[in-house]
């Protein structure tokens, strides 16, 4: 057996782990809950093992030594790696919390990387590094920028669940904020979902396939009547969660989740994200650049994103600490700042150009 | 006189203005939302690129549009005034706003951990009480010991028919905020002292060629103080592909006249003579009628030579009358699919030359040569092994001078330990009373921590739990 088929069998678990576990949400039946578990640690072990394994694969390749073997460079292996953390992160907290219910939160950010990475089709293979990435600043730079990912990714879905669960005003800005926000990542999913159906595609490259292929049996149709559809279909959508966002919220709450505890559990992924991407993100990934390039800082697209998301998260903190914001405020930061996350990590890469290109190989 | 309180007040008003935190909320918006434009438009890209990509966007009006955002800088917007005054008011915004609150956190850093007042411990955030056997003073070793155990020193002062044993760890962690700031003051100092005295610039050098200078983005040119010539450059491909495996320069600083050092440098792994770093940044191809061929020829009966010719020149196979003459060349040589040969590129990804064998003033046949594949070597009458080209590529090196350089490692290194200390580390106090009751001991704990509460309960309530499982006490 090979990495990729482990892969495979990660990917499967966990888009079968996130099914689980919204049934788990849906039918309270303890034995669904543990089948969820199950089977969300059955593709973390069949991850942990395909990671390693392609580690060795890309040793064997490279022949760069151990600790610059790391498989992390490309938009494939980062997307993994992600994955890798963030179910890491969630297996910890429902250990700590003796509670299921952020799984099915937590689950679909993992199934959403993975169908992302199906859908694009993006390039699997083993690719030689290329000179500038070959420095031992790559282990500790993309690593620690990954697990504050993670981090980040897990304060997302827990503000977001605070959000659901503490407003029901429908006029008030945290419902819409939600909403919204939720609106918008589902249907992007959905519509990614639809291209793949569509077109089935194996282009080389993600830029070919955002080129080419990406929302183009939606948004980006030839057809003007199917784009008007599509907006339609997400306003509609939109629509539907806004109006009956009361639903999710008497989930959530049923499973004694307490709006405290979701709270804590966002300051405590960013308290533990911010400083690993401070150090790990920006600090050494200015001294790697300081080596290879001659310039620690030189306002790069990825650069730049990465100093607003830290932006975004510093502002969290002080909020917090400084001016006492509490409540659905700071868990809409909390939010925004994920999303700047995303697009450091992938608009960036996808959409803007700079000296961080490799990572769309 | 009523100037002068005038005066206060107004530094106050300013003092104020620069202390709020309103106005950091401010700053972190106005920095992240301007530079988002500065990600999405080129910096210090063509015009005519830009209106391109604007037309995008903007249709026929992208050139107005381009010229309204070059009047306001952000054509290059990380260097226009304005940007520069929000770093600043970011940078005097942090030291205000860290001066403002240090004394109150100082006070609290400075000063040791005191014994409780009696009413004291009532208010105290977490609290436990429980009855041990024995005297006060026969107690009180215990709890000195489990404290230590869960890593609290504690002193111990007698109090009216009393004991109070205190501890605390962690207190220089509230600084972790304020050493996190200073952090950020000298990284951007050393930006400030690179930008002022420092120097950014590039250089083009053959290969056999000497340079003094390095030259800046507006052509300007910077003498270095020194020479530095380039003795090779060498880009190696991973095996059958056009991926690049290394960048290799060969330089040689030469300072009065005198070869002082010389180095290999590669992309993570630059050169630095007299405050000057030299990095490997680019390369190209830029062939002369000077660029040299090298080749180790061997014949078929073992007789080896190296030979260094140009291009049209002619060598001979040792020990035979068959000579070979340079009559073609390819940086890049390909196959196209029907099998004609064709140059694929313009740098030397795959250099080969095409070599006419001749014997007795007659042509004999003809063959291509490939520097990567040993396997094209081989010819009827000897072996030719294509070693380089030589001078025929430039290495475009990055040169750099940053006085400043040192300051931001430093303040890297401040802000990890800041950092460090802001959320990993917490300032946790413990106070123990014991009070002598009949043949018991009564005990009361009181704790607090500025961060990490639900750890710290944990951790008193383990310490409770050994002194009651040591001593069959039960809690009150």
């Amino acid at each position: 057996m090979d990495s990729s088929q482990l892969y495979g069998i990660a990917s499967i678990a966990y888009i079968l782990a996130m099914v689980t576990y919204i049934s788990y949400l849906a039918f309270r039946n303890p034995t669904i809950g543990v089948a969820a578990t199950t089977i969300t640690v059955v593709g973390f072990i069949s991850h942990t093992i395909a990671f390693f394994m392609r580690w060795n694969e890309f040793y064997d390749i490279g022949q760069l030594g151990v600790l610059r073997s790391i498989p992390l460079t490309n938009l494939y292996e980062s997307l993994i790696f992600f994955v890798w953390c963030t179910i890491l992160g969630y297996l910890v907290i429902e250990w700590k919390y003796r509670n299921r219910s952020f799984g099915a939160f937590i689950t679909p950010i993992a199934g959403m990387a993975l169908a992302f990475i199906d859908i694009s089709g993006m390039s699997k293979s083993i690719q030689p590094l290329v000179p500038a990435l070959q420095s031992n600043w790559l282990l500790a730079h993309v690593t620690m920028s990954f697990l504050s990912y993670a981090a980040f990714a897990i304060s997302f879905a827990t503000a977001m669940m605070y959000l659901i669960v503490m407003t029901d005003d429908r006029k008030s800005g945290g419902y819409l904020f939600w909403t919204f926000t939720l609106g918008i990542f589902m249907s992007i999913l959905i519509a990614m979902g639809v291209d793949f159906l569509t077109f089935k595609i194996a282009v080389k490259t993600p830029e070919a396939f955002i080129q080419s292929f990406l929302f183009k049996s939606s948004f980006r149709s030839d057809s003007g009547t199917v784009v008007l559809i599509s907006y339609l279909a997400v306003a509609a959508f939109i629509f539907l969660i806004w109006r009956y966002g009361y639903i999710l919220k008497k989930v959530i709450t049923s499973f004694s989740l307490s709006p405290d505890i979701l709270d804590d559990l966002t300051y405590k992924s960013i308290a533990v994200g911010f400083p690993v991407f401070t150090l790990g993100g920006l600090i050494f990934g200015a001294i790697w650049a300081d080596q290879a390039w001659g310039k620690y800082w030189s306002w790069d697209p990825k650069e730049t994103w990465s100093l607003i998301t830290w932006f975004v998260y510093a502002f969290y903190l002080h909020a917090r600490f400084l001016k006492g914001w509490r409540g659905s405020k700071i868990a809409v930061v909390a939010a925004i700042g994920f999303v700047c996350t995303i697009f450091t990590y992938l608009g960036v890469n996808l959409l803007l150009s700079g000296l961080h290109s490799y990572g769309v190989q | 006189m009523s100037s002068d309180k005038k005066n206060q007040s107004m530094v106050d008003r300013i003092w104020n203005f620069f202390a709020s935190i309103s106005l950091a909320v401010i700053v972190f918006t106005a920095i992240s939302a301007t530079s988002i434009v500065g990600t999405i438009l080129e910096q210090q890209a063509e015009p005519e690129r830009s209106i391109k990509f604007l037309s995008k966007m903007f249709g026929a009006a992208a050139p107005g549009v381009y010229k309204a955002l070059d009047a306001m800088g952000f054509t290059d917007m990380y260097h226009s005034w304005w940007f520069l005054a929000l770093l600043f008011i970011f940078t005097a915004n942090l030291v205000i706003c860290s001066l403002d609150r240090l004394p109150k956190i100082w006070k609290l850093v400075k000063e040791p951990i005191a014994p409780l007042k009696p009413e004291q411990f009532a208010v105290m955030p977490v609290k436990r009480e429980l009855l041990l056997q024995g005297k006060a003073g026969e107690v009180k070793g215990a709890i000195i010991s489990g404290l230590k155990k869960i890593g609290f020193n504690a002193e111990v002062r007698e109090e009216e028919g009393a004991f109070q044993v205190y501890a605390e760890k962690g207190r220089q962690s509230r600084l972790g905020v304020y050493v996190t700031h200073f952090s950020i003051l000298l990284i951007l100092s050393g930006a400030v002292i690179g930008m002022l005295f420092g120097f950014n610039g590039s250089l083009n050098l053959p290969e056999g060629v000497t340079s003094s200078v390095a030259y800046t983005g507006n052509g300007g040119s910077i003498p270095l103080g020194f020479d530095i010539r380039c003795d090779d450059f060498e880009a190696s491909f991973y095996e059958n592909s056009d991926s690049p495996k290394a960048y290799k320069s060969l330089l040689t600083v030469i300072d009065n006249g005198k070869e002082v050092m010389q180095k290999q440098i590669d992309v993570n792994n630059p050169l630095k003579y007299k405050g000057i770093t030299f990095y490997q940044a680019s390369y190209g191809y830029s062939p002369s009628k000077d660029s040299v061929f090298r080749f180790t020829v061997t014949s078929n009966t073992g007789a080896r030579e190296d030979v260094q010719l140009k291009f049209g020149e002619t060598f001979a196979i040792p020990g035979s009358n068959v000579t070979a003459r340079i009559a073609g060349f390819s940086p890049a040589l390909g196959q196209d699919e029907s099998g004609k040969l064709y140059t694929y590129a313009e740098m030397m990804n795959n250099p080969a030359v095409f070599l006419e064998f001749s014997e007795g003033g007659k042509l004999k046949y003809n063959q291509w040569v490939l520097k990567r594949y040993p396997q094209t070597w081989r010819a009827p009458d000897g072996t030719v092994e294509f070693k380089k080209l030589w001078g025929a590529q430039f290495t475009g090196l990055q040169v750099r001078r940053d006085p400043g350089v040192w300051l931001v490692y430093l303040g890297s290194l401040v802000m990890a330990i800041g950092l460090f200390a802001a959320f990993f580390m917490s300032h946790a106090r413990i106070w123990v009373r014991l009070i002598d009751e009949k043949k018991a001991t009564k005990v009361i704990v009181a704790g607090s921590t500025n961060k990490n509460k639900i750890p710290f309960e944990q951790k008193i309530d383990g310490f409770v739990k050994n002194l009651q499982s040591a001593s069959g006490g039960q809690q009150g």
